[in-house]
């Protein structure tokens, strides 16, 4: 299994043998939704997130 | 297998510590001390023992001899007793404030009265595992810690150990906290028609576990913390949110490392830092009942401010959660026997 690196909190994550480019995945350690842009080599960019307000 | 004695059994910290040790795979709990209760099973006063345990209170009278005696007397009283309560058992675990500072004169200011035994305050080993863990494996003796100071030092443990946190300014650690801290005698503050739904700031200033604090961290210098504790509607739980200034421009990954790099190997020690979600940060609620200490952060890179957090359950790694997983250490158990328990929610 491959691993890339969480670009926002540095984590290794690893990549599922059958994911797809443009599949979206969750950084386990801080939870950002993550893009796959690249397989071969792995590599995640962050995917654009809808912001909340929490009612502030 | 050891034998285990709890002293002082009657309050919610030898409460939660008989629940904890009544599970615990290497104990055998063989007696629990109350004055005031002897004679009445453990459930009477513990609800929640019942059908846990046939062992009923005995005084200290009656104590026997046996391999490891917990304290979890008031404030002061270990102190008073401690080498009779050594002489029957090799190993001693003080829950209380009594064995957690190591100079005498530095307890005599803050608790407002001198030790009574400062003989003993070098005998026993800060009984914080995450900060203290080489010292207790094998230790003969540890105190307990401080529900206030723990979370405070836990808040501050990652950063301050990286040298990425200033020290050069004075670190404001706000605390909300549950009512349980203030123990199960019942004063006028905490009868419920006065303490129910209140917001109230009770230690402004000059909290006494800030001396315990600075101990902590007393081999990086001078730390000027100053701690603030308002009592909110919770039984359990503390939140330490500490206000500091970094350097601006950190990244998140440098800060994601440094607490990696103090906690990935602390069992007890989670990291909750979320981009998304209600669960963002540390919250008392979610490790009520366990062993767990959550810590996270909030950084500006523009100016510098950050907020330190870090969430317990008082009565758990507060508490009598650290004081088994001392014991743990000091018996060579592992070091999350009878621990490894999660929270429950909602």
């Amino acid at each position: 299994m491959n691993t890339a690196i969480c670009p926002e909190c540095g984590a290794k994550i690893s990549i599922p043998a059958d994911a797809l480019q443009h599949e979206l995945i969750t950084c386990p350690d801080c939870g950002a939704e993550l893009e796959i842009i690249s397989l071969n080599p792995p590599e995640l960019a962050l995917a654009p997130q809808v912001e909340e307000d929490w009612g502030e | 297998m050891i034998r285990v004695g709890v002293v002082g059994a009657s309050g919610y910290a030898g409460g939660e510590l008989l629940r904890l040790l009544l599970s615990h795979p290497q104990v055998e709990v063989t007696q629990a001390t109350s004055e005031s209760s002897a004679g009445k099973y453990l459930y009477q006063l513990h609800p929640h023992l019942r059908g846990r345990t046939t062992l009923r209170f005995v005084g200290q009278a009656g104590l026997t001899p046996c391999d490891l005696l917990f304290l979890a007397l008031p404030h002061g009283e270990a102190q008073a007793r401690i080498a009779e309560y050594a002489a029957l058992a090799p190993r001693l675990i003080d829950l209380s404030a009594d064995f957690r500072l190591r100079d005498a004169a530095v307890y005599a200011a803050a608790y407002g009265e001198p030790h009574r035994a400062p003989e003993w305050l070098p005998r026993f080993v800060y009984g914080l595992p995450e900060i203290n863990r080489a010292a207790l494996i094998g230790a003969d003796k540890a105190s307990g810690v401080g529900c206030n100071a723990t979370a405070t030092i836990l808040a501050l443990w990652a950063l301050i150990r990286a040298g990425m946190l200033p020290l050069d300014q004075p670190i404001i650690v706000d605390l909300k906290v549950g009512s349980s801290e203030a123990g199960r005698t019942p004063t006028e503050s905490s009868h419920h028609p006065a303490r129910s739904g209140v917001v109230r700031p009770f230690a402004l200033t000059g909290h006494r576990h800030e001396a315990e604090v600075r101990q902590a961290f007393a081999d990086c210098g001078a730390l000027d913390v100053r701690m603030a504790i308002t009592s909110v509607e919770l039984v359990r739980g503390a939140a330490a949110a500490a206000h500091v200034t970094l350097p601006t421009g950190l990244a998140e990954k440098d800060i994601w490392a440094a607490y990696r790099s103090a906690f990935s190997a602390k069992p007890f020690v989670r990291i909750v830092h979320e981009k998304s979600g209600v669960f963002r940060h540390p919250e008392p609620r979610v490790v009520a009942g366990t062993n767990y200490a959550d810590v996270g952060w909030e950084y500006d890179p523009e100016t510098g401010r950050a907020v330190l957090l870090c969430a317990i359950d008082n009565l758990g790694k507060g508490a009598a959660g650290s004081a088994v997983q001392c014991m743990n250490l000091m018996c060579g158990f592992d070091e999350t026997d009878g621990l490894t328990f999660g929270g429950f929610y909602p």
